[in-house]
């Protein structure tokens, strides 16, 4: 009974370290830093552990009984543990005082342990050869922890199921010393029939814990996430809420079809219409064919040139079914041909020209993003432009990045070519901003194409006029070597979110 | 269209924590692995680096006696930034008659360059600030190279803006997380501002500074400074002492302005002059029409690009895997005996004068006249040793706080940090990059260090380098793809208190009769603007020579 107990020190002790182990590399995983992630970790738990043994002293009846409460405790919180923190790290503000709660109850436990095991075995060997051999234990088991949970553990069960496991482990162990103990112990019962259900419970965690991977995305949507897909460069999920459909990048909105025509119409129709016989057109992204299904209503247009980075997304809208409804099918069209490429690449090699150029492209949130609005990047637009062509950007909400949208208009003048921007409001959206761009000073259309939902010259001259809210401000121009549009986007979003 | 709405479903916070997530994982560098795990290197690489090899020439090659002669109009020893302006200044001239002889296997010298499938990089300099006012050959230069790609309405060159540093150039990892710039501004005191505000602004006054000649305070070419003793005098002391006189003692103004010494000189605050640590703040004064004053050109490969723009024209004239052995008389002309080390040949080149553009250092060991009547000063030039390393990796290397940058430098870090190779790169998606790992061997004695270097194999430096980036980017043993280390015994002249003003370079400067010396040690200063002058004055002082 007695090397029983101790074997079971081997394992709490292993147990205890894997919680630990877990919880700092779980932590370093959510928040990064990994070295202070470590360190807070590795400190909080020690002193909870020093205060679990420091509370020992006051058990003073029933040690085992409560040895056995303690190792179910363990077993249902530590084996929760990494599920919780996965979980919550996606609805919660307070994702670090709960990490360090959790933490501290574990390591306040698992303090326990030992001191009342030992306790346990007080009568059964002498004090020196006592320490000796718990303690031996303890170490051994620690040892076997740090070496299980990087070369097995993480890489092969993952940090969600190895909790799990380690939790059944410990209530297995409850189990095992209420089988030792069963006249000594009180409600031998009752304490049986918890074990069992905790094992239950977790066991159920170990094997739905794919899903749970899977679940706490769902709850970053509203609505049913009907596809889903990490592609080499970005992820894609397309949310299916009553009767729209919506796309994130990234978690980024793209569209939502509700109002997504609104969009659309605006980029495409007011520039594209005012162009006498548009016959070569060029968009940069865009590979959801959405700007391209309004570009292909125009008869005179004979090709049009996508480049798309993703081919899983131009695949995708090509294919799915819903999605080919909602594009109309443009991206099968014959006069489109789509290049999966890097925009900015493309343009500094592409000698054609072009009558049209529609630039839909993320916004300047990071620094890969925020070339693709420099300077240099509107001279390769400019020099792949027709003398009567039209560029259009998209260029982020006027209202909330005031300053970024400028920054747009102004970076594309001091490359020599007139600027017309324009807003229109999107309820998915809110204000949302477009600049158009022309070797010539540029005249919008007073008449467009019938069919439209949006578009109408009473819009289209309410488009250009910006209120004082959004009204010009004096701005940088953004050049590969200052970036300044991704520090004004991101401090104006930031603002704005916060 | 793709920021946040405003009626978000989803929050921009567990946005960034996703991209940052997704782009960690798909680097590989976010670790949930404390333990690297022990066992066998993962990644191939070796050392390379061409100084050990040089001795070894010149024992073979003075055992073989010339089997051919041939003659031309003068001779450049060495294919650096200052032999190749020495041959671009001859030929821009009319004086084409001459022979460039490198011992490497392709010109360049400390600014070699190397590629692989992922990026190009640099094997050391990599980078030119832009050019200021004295240094008129440079901006020459590039114009010539496009570099300059013409001048505003208000003179103000407008450049290349591929070639231009692009944003974000600098972050210093300081206290667990990267910052913006260098200058350390995380956990600063009070005094520590102050200390900053009085030292940068007594540099600005350095930089606006003229001597009663009216000449620049400092200036690059470092010759054009005034004779001032008002500022001259501070090649007297340490820039260690210069600190210390002037009551700064915080932290990390003393962490940052050593960080400078090392970064540009290779030596500690202890060991560079006080007139060298002001002139890396004080002399750069360059103006452009599209880029900030501080602004500096670089390319994958680093100052590679220019040295394969410079040598394009004139590779008719260059022979490459040659050992310049021994440079005598033949009569009135100067015969330069040169070993090939592809075919193992020894010629005799003939000429009537001869720029010396290799290291002031192998001149004792080359030129007869040296040999015969060693110069006093010969212990006067010291060297700095280096280790530079190249990483390719899986993943770009990301951590907490500010984005990847150009230069990547860690606080109180053993090495200067990492370059990212792959920086000037357009494209919006990159999934692997080339990390140039800069190492001068400091504190030690440079001998000793050097020594030790070169003595010290592969695994231990590779260890030593993986082990140092781990502390920044957990986990990046397991997305190295490859590991290259390159040591530079002799990689640039030291600026210690009294060099650059004192006797010894100012004797080195004088022509052996028609032997000129170029190369940047005759500065006392290593950087692309002093090689490149000291090689086009060194021209000149030949043709007129002759
Ligand atoms: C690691 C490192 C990083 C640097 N970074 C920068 C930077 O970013 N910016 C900057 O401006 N400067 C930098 N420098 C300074 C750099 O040294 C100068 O910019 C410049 O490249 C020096 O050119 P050089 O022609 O004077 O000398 P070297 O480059 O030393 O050229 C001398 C040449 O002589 C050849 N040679 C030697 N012996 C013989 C012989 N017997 N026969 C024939 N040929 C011989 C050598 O092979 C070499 O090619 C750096 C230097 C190092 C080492």
């Amino acid at each position: 009974m007695a090397y029983a107990l101790l074997l079971s020190v081997f394992i709490i002790s292993t147990c205890g370290l894997v919680y630990e182990l877990t919880a700092g590399a779980l932590a370093s995983y959510l928040l990064g830093d990994s070295v202070t992630q470590f360190s807070i970790i590795i400190g909080v738990y020690l002193s909870a552990m020093g205060l679990g043994s420091w509370l020992s002293r006051h058990i003073v009846r029933n040690v085992i009984t409560v040895f056995i409460e303690v190792e179910m405790l363990i077993g249902l919180v530590g084996g929760c543990s990494s599920a919780l923190l996965f979980t919550l790290f996606e609805v919660s503000a307070y994702f670090r005082s709960i990490l360090y709660l959790l933490i501290s109850v574990t390591g306040v436990l698992v303090g326990l342990e030992i001191p009342l095991i030992m306790r346990v075995l007080k009568n059964r060997f002498e004090f020196k050869d006592l320490v000796s051999k718990v303690f031996t234990f303890d170490y051994i088991g620690a040892l076997f922890a740090s070496l299980l949970f990087p070369l097995i553990l993480v890489p092969y069960l993952g940090l969600i199921r190895s909790s799990f496991m380690f939790g059944i482990i410990n209530v297995l162990v409850a189990l095992w010393a209420l089988r030792l103990f069963k006249d000594e112990v009180r409600w031998a019962k009752g304490l049986a029939g918890t074990a069992f259900f905790l094992l239950a419970l977790l066991a159920t965690g170990f094997v739905w814990s794919g899903s749970i991977l899977q679940f706490t995305e769902t709850l970053g949507y509203k609505g049913d996430i009907i596809y889903a897909k990490t592609t080499h460069y970005q992820r894609m999920v397309l949310v299916r809420d009553a009767d729209s459909l919506q796309l994130f990048l990234n978690g980024n909105l793209q569209f939502n079809s509700r109002d997504e025509y609104r969009y659309h119409e605006a980029l495409v129709h007011p520039g594209l219409g005012s162009i006498k016989e548009p016959k070569d057109v060029l968009v940069l992204g865009g590979g959801d064919g959405l700007a391209l299904r309004e570009i292909l209503k125009y008869g005179t247009v004979r090709s049009v040139t996508l480049v798309d980075l993703d081919p899983a997304m131009t695949n995708l809208f090509r294919t799915h079914e819903t999605l080919v409804a909602l594009n109309k099918g443009s991206l099968n069209s014959p006069k489109v041909k789509i290049i999966n490429a890097d925009g900015f690449v493309w343009i500094r090699e592409n000698r054609r020209l072009f009558d049209f150029i529609v630039v839909d492209l993320p916004d300047p949130s990071s620094f890969s993003l925020g070339k693709l609005y420099t300077s240099t990047f509107y001279r390769f637009l400019d020099r792949a432009l027709a003398e009567d062509g039209v560029i259009v950007i998209q260029s982020t909400s006027p209202f909330v990045a005031r300053k970024a949208f400028w920054c747009v208009v102004n970076t594309l003048r001091s490359v020599g070519l007139e600027t017309t921007p324009y807003h229109v409001y999107l309820p998915s959206f809110g204000e949302w901003g477009y600049v158009i761009a022309t070797k010539r000073p540029f005249v919008m259309p007073d008449r467009f194409m019938p069919g439209l939902r949006f578009i109408t010259p009473e819009t289209a001259k309410a488009m250009t006029g910006f209120p004082p809210d959004m009204g010009e401000v004096a701005t940088e121009v953004n050049r590969l070597n200052n970036q300044v549009l991704v520090r004004y986007f991101e401090e104006e979003w930031a603002r704005y979110v916060r | 269209m793709s920021a946040d709405p405003p009626d978000r479903s989803i929050t921009r916070r567990s946005f960034l924590k996703k991209t940052a997530l997704a782009a960690g994982a798909a680097a590989g560098l976010i670790s949930c692995n404390p333990v690297v795990p022990a066992g066998r290197r993962k990644f191939p690489g070796r050392i390379m680096g061409a100084d050990w090899k040089t001795g070894h020439m010149l024992l073979e090659g003075r055992k073989t006696a010339p089997s051919a002669t041939v003659k031309t109009g003068i001779v450049i020893v060495g294919g650096g930034i200052a032999g190749l302006s020495a041959a671009r200044e001859l030929a821009k001239n009319g004086c084409g008659d001459f022979l460039l002889l490198e011992l490497g296997g392709t010109v360049g010298g400390n600014a070699a360059s190397g590629a692989n499938a992922v990026s190009a990089y640099p094997w050391g300099a990599h980078y030119v600030p832009i050019p200021g006012e004295e240094a008129v050959f440079t901006r020459e230069l590039f114009r010539e190279l496009g570099i300059i790609e013409g001048y505003d309405s208000k003179g103000l060159p407008i450049y290349n803006e591929f070639y231009l540093c692009a944003d974000p150039m600098e972050r210093l990892f300081i206290h667990g997380r990267w910052q913006e710039g260098l200058v350390p501004n995380i956990g600063i005191s009070g005094r520590d501002k102050q200390q900053y505000a009085e030292f940068f602004g007594m540099m600005e006054g350095f930089r606006r500074a003229r001597g009663a000649d009216g000449r620049r305070a400092f200036a690059i070419p470092l010759e054009l400074s005034s004779a001032d003793e008002r500022f001259r005098r501070f090649d007297r002391m340490s820039m260690r002492r210069f600190m210390s006189v002037n009551g700064w003692d915080s932290e990390p103004l003393l962490w940052y302005t050593d960080y400078c010494c090392r970064d540009d000189y290779g030596s500690t605050l202890d060991d560079v002059s006080a007139w060298a640590g002001i002139h890396y703040f004080a002399a750069r004064d360059g103006r452009a029409s599209n880029a900030e004053p501080q602004a500096v050109v670089t390319w994958p490969e680093g100052n590679g690009w220019i040295v394969r723009r410079m040598a394009e024209p004139l590779h008719d004239r260059i022979r490459c895997s040659s050992c310049v052995l021994n440079i005598g008389r033949s009569g009135s002309d100067i015969a330069t005996d040169v070993f090939d080390s592809r075919t193992k040949t020894v010629t005799r080149v003939v000429s009537q004068a001869v720029v010396y553009a290799a290291p002031r250092f192998t001149a004792m060991k080359t030129i007869q006249d040296l040999r015969d009547r060693p110069s006093p000063y010969v212990k006067d030039f010291g060297y700095a040793p280096w280790v530079i390393a190249n990483i390719t990796v899986r993943g770009i290397p990301a951590g907490k706080g500010a984005a990847l940058s150009w230069d990547n430098v860690v606080y109180k870090g053993e090495s200067l940090g990492y370059v990212d190779a792959g920086h000037q790169d357009i494209s919006y998606y990159r999934d692997k990059t080339v990390m140039t790992y800069y190492k001068p061997l400091v504190p030690g004695d440079p001998a000793a260090e050097r020594k030790r270097a070169l003595g010290t194999g592969y695994d231990i430096w590779a260890e030593m380098i993986v082990r140092e980036l781990s502390a920044i980017h957990p986990g990046i043993e397991q997305a190295i793809e490859e590991l290259n280390v390159w040591i530079w015994g002799h990689a640039m002249i030291r600026p210690v208190p009294g060099f650059i003003w004192g006797e010894a370079r100012q004797a080195a400067l004088k022509p052996l009769g028609r032997i000129h010396f170029a190369h940047s040690d005759m500065s006392g200063i290593s950087i692309f603007e002093e090689a490149q002058y000291r090689g086009i004055m060194a021209a000149r002082a030949a043709v007129n020579s002759v």
